[in-house]
């Protein structure tokens, strides 16, 4: 179920400035879904500088975000928006924190590709790609979700989510077993861990604005409570037996 | 909330977890199936809602949508014009006022009510309190003084016009003159005090003076008020009733009304896109 089309306000100017928040996130978004694609770009082509460039680009979301919040002041102070309207501005100031995120998460991917690219080139990346596909689709989905005012699609990428946790997990054993198998890949691979990490919690972000999206249109929180499907933080190394 | 809340016919009543915040607030004033018309027209259709024991209930709609009627039916002020009829039940402690039988003195000194603009009378401020006591009640001077000074402290208007009793109340600014009408009200014990849009003429000083005696006085006494403010409705009400073209639309606790409202008339109203 989703929301039923919202009529114009009687003063215009209020849809206006409602319209240009909403329009805020959307370009956020946009970014922040470029700066990873980028970021994975940049550790897959070893390319230093397309790096930096996401490093440096991440100035542009939080400029955003930071328009995102004045905005909401202005509006919280100048319409006092109530029911529907208010839980629009509520979860704008939400998402564009949520985005802000993913964005720093872009950014230390690619600053950590930086160092990667000073060890030899390592071929077990190929994980990292699909792990940053799926966060990527996440992202993507939940941003459709909320310009479409669409709580099923929202509700959808939610329970996804978990794919990318099973996802992050396997990763991380795999990575556990190239350190296990022979020290010299230990550097490697543990920034390739953090590179994971990153993007398993971008999709927790995701998970964040679909619950947001949700509320916008609905008025209440989703229900249950997602099952986590990260379970490294209970993993240990794979080993042998030696009895 | 379910839709029985809001369902014609049917006592909408507030929440059950609202209510039990914070007490019983059982109710203390209710409309039961009630029609109004003024010289033929129905201007209240198959109103039914409970006003909660010491809370605020808030009405709000856009101008014509019976608020106001509903209010006056609350104390049966239509009475003094020709024309005007109702029909149905407003019960008072289960009593139905509407009934002929219920004597009028009996229900205005349990239920006051203050107006939009402050009415106060032309005479003293101390006389002011006064003369609706003596009404009532034959009292010796020092007790008089002490009922007097107890309804302005009520009416948070003692300290500014303690050393000024005998003056004309008519040299009052408006806010103070609108206090001194709640005091009045306030002095004669009432049970419920109506309240209809008592801010409207009012600087947002004045407003917010008013707003903090109506949550002060709510431990005291049972609220209605009528106001087009909806913030003020927002800010002061613990429950909160839309009302349009004379039909009770949505009734429910204050923060779920202005933040989910479950009926479209409601969101269109509260968030500005009616009409």
């Amino acid at each position: 179920m989703n929301a039923t089309p919202q009529s114009e306000h009687i003063v215009k100017s209020y849809d206006e400035e409602l319209g240009r928040l909403t329009g805020e996130i959307q370009r956020m978004g946009a970014l922040a879904l470029a700066q990873i694609d980028a970021a994975i770009d940049s550790v897959i082509e070893r390319d230093d500088d397309a790096a930096l460039r996401v490093v440096h680009s991440d100035a542009a979301i939080d400029a955003l975000e930071q328009e995102v919040s004045h905005d909401v002041v202005r509006l919280l102070a100048l319409r006092q928006p109530l029911a529907r309207d208010l839980r629009e501005v509520f979860a704008a100031l939400r998402i564009a924190a949520d985005i802000e995120r993913i964005g720093d998460y872009a950014a230390n991917v690619a600053k950590r590709a930086i160092v990667l690219n000073q060890s030899a080139p390592v071929q077990l990346a190929s994980a990292l790609p699909r792990l940053a596909q799926l966060a990527v689709t996440l992202v993507r989905e939940v941003l459709a979700a909320y310009r479409d005012n669409d709580a099923d699609r929202a509700l959808d990428a939610w329970t996804r989510d978990e794919e990318l946790d099973e996802q992050y997990t396997g990763l991380f054993r795999e990575l556990l077993t190239y350190m296990i198998e022979d020290p010299r890949n230990i550097t490697p691979c543990t920034h390739l861990l953090f590179m994971a990490k990153n993007l398993e919690r971008i999709g927790d972000h995701a998970t964040n604005i679909a619950e947001y999206v949700y509320f916008l249109v609905h008025g209440t929180m989703i229900g249950q409570s997602r099952r986590k499907g990260d379970s490294t933080s209970m993993s240990v190394a794979p080993f042998d037996d030696p009895r | 909330m379910t839709d029985a809340h809001f369902s014609v016919g049917h006592a909408a009543t507030p929440s059950a977890a609202a209510t039990a915040a914070r007490g019983s607030g059982r109710p203390k004033m209710a409309a039961r199936g009630l029609d109004f018309f003024y010289d033929g027209f129905r201007a209240l259709k198959d109103v039914s809602l409970d006003v909660a024991e010491k809370r605020v209930t808030a009405l709000i709609g856009p101008s014509g949508c019976g608020k106001s009627t509903l209010l006056r039916v609350f104390n049966r002020i239509y009475s003094i014009y020709p024309k005007l009829e109702a029909r149905g039940e407003v019960l008072l402690d289960g009593e139905n006022i509407l009934d002929a039988k219920f004597p009028l003195n009996r229900l205005r000194s349990k239920v006051g009510m203050v107006f939009q603009k402050p009415v106060p009378f032309p005479m003293s401020i101390y006389d002011n309190i006064a003369y609706g006591i003596r009404h009532y009640e034959r009292l010796p001077k020092s007790e008089m003084d002490a009922r007097v000074e107890q309804a302005l402290l009520q009416g948070a208007l003692w300290n500014e016009v303690k050393d000024k009793l005998k003056q004309s109340a008519l040299g009052l600014s408006g806010g103070q003159q609108q206090r001194l009408c709640i005091a009045r009200a306030v002095a004669l014990r009432p049970e419920v005090i109506l309240l209809d849009e008592p801010t409207s003429a009012l600087d947002p000083i004045a407003t917010g003076k008013i707003e903090q005696l109506v949550a002060e006085l709510k431990d005291h006494y049972t609220i209605a008020i009528v106001t087009h403010n909806m913030q003020q409705a927002a800010r002061c009400s613990d429950f909160t009733a839309f009302m349009y073209l004379g039909e009770l639309i949505e009734f429910g606790d204050t923060e779920t009304l202005f933040t989910k409202p479950t009926k479209k008339q409601t969101e269109d109203y509260i968030t500005g896109r009616f009409g």
